[in-house]
């Protein structure tokens, strides 16, 4: 090794350091200036969105349709906006398609030119805010003004949205009256909500007066007649149309629907999935230039019927790198997102630090990184992409169906693969024996190559253990890898849960069912008497236990976003099983975010029918146990109790539904059960071991904290099925989690669970 | 089955805070006329026998718009499950007249009164293919939550009232 290549790690690393530095004490001063508000908005969302949704009898098949609305639409695309070009004109209006955002500011400052206005109206519009019009129009010495009052006081304080829909949702109302007294030092103290409103309307009355030309987005625009639908609360899109003759709406092309029907489930799902209104207050279906007549003659002049006529409409149809997204088979989906917030409002570490961590130039949430990466390219995305756990909890909330964390994946890996290529690869070939190209961050090969740390690591335990534990190295740990020193790591055991088994054997004779027992790489070198307790568990309800390897599923790789390493692994397993499937044997997983490999990500991976037959034969220890007992498996043989626990159900199982069956079966058993019910623990496999993100995960995880200490769970046993949400709950809480596999075990001794 | 989609509306309103009145034509104005608080704007009602009360504004300045306490108009057609009304922008001026006064009273007649989003999407369809009918399916008053709160009349109306009208 040459002293040249050691200069330059050394200055690597530093930087690594430095930005991870740099990284998390941004994220700390979000948590501390901003997160407060943002929890609290993001958090009334959501729940009004599962109360919303919870009364909806149609709900499924209102997304069903809005996702096939919205398939076909894309896939028509081109021929969509030739429809809506032809039925534009047709009614009076322009269309201009513009290619980026320097075409489309082109052509909005000559129609705001023509018209001789000087002021400008806009209602609220992300596709504007891509493209920066204000700023264009500015440079013209055009005055524009946000009439939606969120955009108007960011505006005001000129600060960047940091909410799709709620673009101030990080700012308290003492925030937003200290800045109107400041910039406007109005007559009257304001200080209520309503105070507040009162005088933006006032103030924003004056500017809508005054205005020539109305600008809008669109939420939907149809194909068939050339409308436009506009999705709001307040009103200010309604008075932007209304109130100036001149009115520019400016759209991505992705928003064009085929017919006015089409506009029906988005209409009842999009307020539902945002704020958790039933329906937003107003959906305004336009087929510009509106009819109304114009209020723009003068403030002595009636309304007057004939002056409907002198009104005045262009459509601008934004592509700013849509065809492409279109064309890139990860990306498209994207383009099926209605922007109603959902997976922001649904997502753990976004309900802590709001937009302004996990957003790019525009865009924020889970579903920004595709937009980012689409309409700003990469380095856009990258500042926030790895804030996305994976941890799916947006999966189920998205209205079109979207898998969010699989386009974070893809990101991540192209960024990964944009990397600087050579560095570190020299040192940890040997511990990285990934398919993913050399330049790839440490910390990302670290965690995406566990499996094989884990199989060292035990095999030299329990010196490595000692070592990992030594202060130095923990140190230095933390200087090159970035693995947080405060958080706890796992001890690797020298005998592994295979060896204990092969040893043990089988203590089932004559079994009607024999299945594989499927131990993550977590339960099989740390935590071995969860999976000891899963065999007894199985054994007692008659079942034959078999362990073969099998290698790890490839959620370590896949969560790093090392996407080809994950592919590989999907091979090597479905190799290891597909003799047991073919003998019938059923798959029974302890990790669900294994299980979620076999069901969910396998489908991105293996050959149809391979991946619907591992799929089909796949279960989660708890599902598995539940079947049994329906099919009058004799559940005496389990450790039946009378005590409370409070459990928290590991989030991809949550977005599996397999949460219900660990509470069915304990409750089944005669525990008592809580379930918590916030998003996430914050932990998500590796997330809270990164020193970039370790404070963020303990925010996260103080939801569950306050919940797990509170009246009526104080007391109670803690139950955790993820390894990961496990090690959280160890350290947010005084209490040792347990496995609930160890809870039931037959072998388990009075008063004992083992968090393993 | 009527009243049925009548009483569903009823039930979503209430649920918005909406009052609502039931009246045949007969009894029309004198319902509306008690309960409104001048200054008042409107725009004549389609139904025959039905007119707006005596002191109703009907071709307003803009300036008149902005201090009206009261707006009265038609709507279009109602949507029974969401509690919503279909407010039409024609050129007689229902889009600005309900949406500047404090308190916006929509009439509508039972008979259009539809069930669900799906009958509304059936009928605005049609009527957006035929011609160019503008329209703004509006539920409850305006809010927003941005202040820090959740506030009634954000830009449009603090307050809305539906008057249905059985016999049209
Ligand atoms: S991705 Fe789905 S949930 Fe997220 S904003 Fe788009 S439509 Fe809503």
């Amino acid at each position: 090794m040459s002293a040249d290549v050691d200069a330059d790690t050394d200055t690597d690393t530093d930087t690594d350091t430095d930005s991870r530095e740099a990284k998390a004490a941004r994220i700390r001063h979000l948590l501390a200036t901003e997160g407060d508000a943002v929890e609290r908005n993001t958090l009334t969302f959501n729940r009004g969105r599962y109360d919303a949704v919870a009364d909806l009898e149609e709900y499924e098949a209102l997304k069903t349709r809005a996702r096939e609305i919205k398939e076909h639409a894309i896939a028509t695309l081109p021929e969509l906006i030739e429809s809506t070009r032809e039925a534009v004109e047709d009614n009076g209006g322009a269309v201009y398609l513009a290619d980026d955002a320097a075409d489309a500011n082109r052509y909005v400052r000559e129609v705001v030119a023509d018209a001789g206005a000087e002021t400008v109206v806009k209602s609220k519009s992300m596709t504007t805010e891509e493209l920066d019009v204000n700023e264009a129009l500015d440079a013209d010495g055009v005055d524009v003004w946000e009439t939606d009052l969120g955009e108007f006081v960011l505006q005001v304080a000129d600060e960047a949205p940091s909410h799709i829909v709620a673009p101030a949702i990080h700012k308290s109302r003492e925030g937003i009256a200290e800045l109107f007294h400041e910039r406007f030092d109005p007559d009257e103290d304001l200080e209520t909500a309503a105070d507040l409103t009162r005088f933006a309307r006032a103030f924003l009355g004056e500017r809508i007066r005054e205005a020539d030309v109305g600008m809008t987005g669109a939420n939907f625009v149809t194909a068939d007649s050339g409308s436009i639908a506009l999705v709001t609360s307040e009103g200010n899109a309604r008075k932007t149309v209304t109130a100036t003759d001149v009115h520019v709406a400016v759209a991505g092309v992705e928003k064009i629907v085929p017919a006015v029907e089409d506009l029906r489930p988005f209409v009842e799902l999009i307020g539902k999935s945002g704020t958790g209104q039933d329906i937003t207050s107003y959906v305004s279906v336009l087929t510009p230039p509106v009819d109304s007549p114009s209020l723009d003659r003068g403030d002595d002049d009636p309304l007057s019927p004939e002056t409907a006529d002198e009104r005045e409409f262009h459509l601008v149809l934004v592509d700013n790198g849509r065809t492409a997204m279109r064309e890139d088979e990860h990306l498209k989906e994207t383009l099926y997102c209605i922007r109603c917030s959902a997976c922001a409002n649904s997502c753990a570490n976004f309900q802590s630090v709001g937009g302004h961590a996990f957003g790019g130039e525009t865009y924020s949430g889970g579903i920004a990184t595709g937009w980012e990466a689409g309409v700003h390219g990469y380095d856009a995305a990258a500042e926030f992409n790895d804030l996305c756990t994976g941890c799916t909890r947006c999966v189920n909330q998205c209205p079109v169906k979207i898998d969010i964390p699989w386009i974070n994946a893809v990101v991540r890996d192209r960024l990964n693969r944009g990397d600087d290529p050579g560095r570190f690869a020299f040192v940890y070939d040997e511990l990285v024996p990934d398919e993913e190209p050399a330049g790839l961050d440490l910390q990302k090969r670290l965690f995406g190559n566990y499996e094989t740390l884990a199989k060292l690591a035990s095999a030299t335990a329990p010196l490595s253990n000692r070592l990992a534990g030594w202060g130095p190295a923990r140190a230095l740990l933390e200087r090159v890898a970035g693995i947080d020193a405060r958080r706890r790591l796992p001890e690797f055991r020298r005998e592994t849960l295979r060896d204990w088994y092969a040893d043990r054997g089988s203590r089932v004779s004559d079994a009607d069912r024999e299945v594989v027992l499927y131990p993550d790489v977590y339960t099989n070198y740390v935590a071995v008497e969860r999976g000891q307790a899963a065999v007894r568990v199985l054994e007692a309800l008659g079942v034959r236990v078999r362990m073969p390897a099998v290698p790890e599923s490839g959620r370590a790789p896949l969560s790093q976003g090392m996407i080809a390493t994950a592919d590989a692994k999907a091979d090597e397993v479905y190799a290891a099983l597909a003799d047991h499937l073919d003998a019938g044997r059923d798959v029974v997983v302890i990790e669900p975010s294994d299980l979620a490999m076999f069901r969910r990500d396998y489908e991105r991976f293996l050959p149809d029918p391979a991946f619907e037959r591992l799929a089909d034969a796949s279960y989660e220890l708890f599902e598995y146990v539940y079947g049994l007992l329906e099919a009058d498996a004799d559940p005496d043989g389990l450790r039946a109790g009378d005590e409370a626990v409070a459990y928290h159900a590991h989030c991809q199982a949550r977005t599996l539904g397999l949460d219900a069956y660990t509470t069915a079966v304990l409750e089944r058993l005669g525990y008592d059960v809580v379930e918590s019910d916030v998003e996430c623990c914050g932990m998500a496999g590796s997330f809270g071991y990164k020193a970039e993100y370790y404070d963020l995960s303990l925010d996260v995880g103080d939801r569950l904290r306050a919940q797990f200490t509170s009246d009526g769970t104080r007391d109670r046993r803690v139950v955790a099925s993820g390894a990961s949400c496990g090690d959280q709950l160890d350290d947010l809480l005084a209490r040792e989690p347990a496995h609930p596999a160890t809870v039931i075990d037959p072998a388990r001794p009075a008063g004992r669970a083992d968090r393993r | 089955m009527e009243t049925d989609v009548t009483e569903t509306f009823e039930a979503s309103l209430r649920r918005l805070d909406v009052a609502v009145e039931r009246t045949d034509a007969a009894g029309a104005e004198a319902v509306l006329a008690d309960r409104v608080e001048a200054p008042v704007v409107g725009v004549p009602l389609p139904f025959d026998g039905v007119s707006l009360p005596e002191g109703v504004e009907t071709a307003p300045t803009p300036a008149q718009l902005e201090a009206a306490t009261t707006a009265i108009t038609a709507v279009d057609f109602a949507v029974a499950d969401y509690g919503s009304v279909a407010i039409r922008a024609s050129p007689a001026g229902e889009e600005p007249t309900s949406l500047y006064a404090d308190v916006h009273v929509a009439v509508v007649a039972a008979s259009d009164v539809l069930p669900d989003m799906g009958a509304a999407f059936d009928r605005l369809g049609e009527a957006v293919r035929d011609g160019d009918a503008d329209t703004v399916l509006a539920t409850g008053p305006s809010a927003t939550a941005d202040m820090g709160a959740l506030v009634t009349g954000a830009h449009g109306p603090k307050a809305v009232r539906a008057v249905v009208i059985e016999d049209r």
